[in-house]
């Protein structure tokens, strides 16, 4: 096994995966995954595609719970929590750990009541309109939609969308926040919007972002970890696997592995 | 004009210009008019009926019509006010018990019945229904509330009839409806710490009303033409509607019933019906267009 188990000596860690195996029916879609996530950093996933970057990331807020035949083995702790532990409940830990997903996609209702849902169904009692209006601040998005809150969703350009989707998230105060090719959907301008609104957020919050982009991760990230495919015995079956984990600019000058430096200098995927 | 033979240029392009005597031409010519011939062909019907019943019923078209009841046989006059509020009632009762009904059917089809196999029999049954003939329906209908005397010839039982022919289309379009609600936007909301039902009523049910309120419109207007399923079940009447477990007038079986008397003014009066039915039929379908108009998805 070619797993590079942190070698940063993590004093404080936010998610932590022990050996997860993840399985899709009986096909094995992840194995023997390490991760400790640090606080207030960006970690950046990367790997090409079908490496299992973005089933990891899923499993940290659970959301693969909603997939058919989805399994895990190992362990995915948070604070020390077991996720998967059998007395956990899945909508609190959605509360903890949010999530930014790869199109925007602002539900079909009014600015306003995007950034609200979440607070409301968490049953929020202070002040709705102070939270809407800090959250699409700290998204960077209140002073383009602050006179017309009342609009729905879906009249905001491409990247608005997704600082909505954003402000949306971060309404419900997670601690985490899960971010799956936040950006892979919006054009250059946008994309850097969405950067600079990551580097002030992680003040503040854990971020985890898959991206396809290696430019983005080397921009925006502090830790990368490098997925890889490899081909199993089965036809046409693929299971992902962690190749490397360490700090950014080490993944990116000097990666300890071989396919983590083939992979950053663009010789494959 | 290409020259035909540059020494260079052995290709000929010659090709490139419209043949319209080319045996692929004269094909694509004699299937557009095979094709606009019989879309004429499938107009005429439509549009005959639709321009006999506008000048037939039209004469007839007046405020007593729409503010009086019928005349006794014999005298002229009159209206068939009682019939259309009649319709109403009925397709109103039909409407409150197949909309809730049929709405949350479709919700169990679309968001917990993947790969139940009880939802796998409720669709196969649902499409059955469909099927059935109205008159079926009105039997039905006899069966459980007419002849047992439940409720006997009323309102009630006319609208138990028509809403057992509106549930399959309000089922069908429903379901397809949620399951056009894209997966990012459950997540999105599971994601945000939503409950499965927060997740189906805030959001998903939103998302889909105006193509339900599309199935639930041309359910009605299906509804509001049936004439079998009300004659055994609310029957026909004569006077204003006396309540919901009295027999009640109807548009559709009022035509029935006065296009066959021998008197002129009734044959009027069934022709102005038609109109009015065709007319309410018309603008429950632009209803529903207008509300596909607003689809989300």
């Amino acid at each position: 096994m070619t797993q590079q188990i942190s070698t940063m000596t993590a004093t404080e860690t936010v998610i932590q995966a022990e050996n997860v195996n993840i399985y899709y029916g009986s096909n094995l879609a992840v194995r023997n995954v390490f991760l400790d996530i640090p606080p207030r950093q960006i970690t950046a996933f990367i790997g090409p595609s079908g490496c299992g970057k973005s089933t990891i990331l899923r499993c940290f807020n659970r959301l693969n719970d909603l997939i058919e035949g989805f399994r895990l083995q190992g362990r995915i702790t948070y604070h020390n929590h077991n996720l998967y532990a059998k007395d956990i409940d899945p909508v609190s830990v959605r509360r903890h750990i949010g999530m930014v997903f790869q199109k925007p996609n602002p539900f079909p209702k009014t600015i306003y009541d995007n950034v609200a849902y979440g607070p409301r169904v968490n049953n929020y009692e202070g002040n709705l309109d102070e939270l809407v209006e800090s959250s699409l601040r700290r998204a960077a998005l209140w002073d383009e939609v602050k006179d017309k809150l009342g609009e729905n969703g879906f009249s905001l350009s491409g990247g608005q969308q997704q600082r909505l989707s954003i402000a949306r998230t971060i309404a419900v105060d997670p601690e985490v926040l899960l971010m799956d090719e936040p950006c892979s959907a919006l054009d250059p301008i946008a994309t850097l919007k969405i950067e600079e609104l990551m580097k002030d957020l992680k003040e503040k919050y854990t971020i985890i972002i898959v991206t396809h982009n290696m430019q983005q991760a080397a921009r925006v990230s502090d830790m990368t970890a490098f997925f890889n495919a490899e081909a199993t015995a089965e036809q046409g079956g693929k299971v992902g696997y962690l190749v490397e984990f360490d700090e950014t600019t080490k993944i990116f000058t000097q990666p300890s592995q071989e396919a983590t430096q083939d992979y950053v200098s663009g010789r494959f995927g | 004009m290409i020259p035909a033979a540059q020494p260079q240029k052995s290709v000929d392009l010659g090709d490139l210009k419209i043949d319209h005597s080319s045996r692929r031409s004269l094909f694509t010519i004699a299937m557009t008019i095979l094709a606009s011939a019989c879309m004429l062909l499938t107009l005429i019907p439509l549009i005959a009926v639709l321009t006999y019943v506008f000048l037939q019923g039209f004469r007839r078209f007046n405020l007593p019509l729409l503010t009086q009841l019928p005349p006794p046989p014999g005298l002229t006059e009159g209206g068939i006010a009682n019939a259309i509020l009649g319709t109403l009632i009925v397709v109103g009762i039909a409407a409150i018990i197949s909309v809730p009904f049929g709405v949350l059917a479709a919700v169990f089809l679309a968001e917990f019945g993947k790969g139940n196999p009880l939802a796998r029999w409720v669709r196969f049954a649902t499409n059955v229904l469909s099927g059935v003939p109205s008159i079926v329906a009105g039997v039905f209908a006899y069966g459980l509330l007419v002849k047992t005397g439940l409720t006997g010839y009323s309102a009630i039982a006319g609208g138990v009839a028509l809403s057992v022919l509106m549930l399959p289309t309000i089922i069908r379009t429903t379901d397809e409806a949620l399951q056009i609600v894209p997966k990012e936007v459950r997540m999105a909301s599971v994601g945000l710490g939503a409950s499965n039902y927060q997740t189906i009523l805030k959001i998903v049910l939103p998302a889909a009303v105006p193509s339900i309120i599309t199935g639930v419109t041309l359910a009605i207007a299906r509804a509001a033409g049936e004439t079998a399923p009300l004659i055994f079940t609310a029957l026909n009447s004569s006077f204003w509607p006396g309540g919901v477990l009295e027999p009640i007038s109807s548009l559709s079986v009022l035509v029935y019933n006065f296009a066959t008397v021998p008197y002129e003014p009734q044959k009027q009066l069934a022709w102005a019906g038609a109109l009015i039915l065709v007319l309410m039929v018309l603008m429950t379908s632009i209803a529903a267009r207008l509300a596909t108009r607003q689809k989300t998805y």
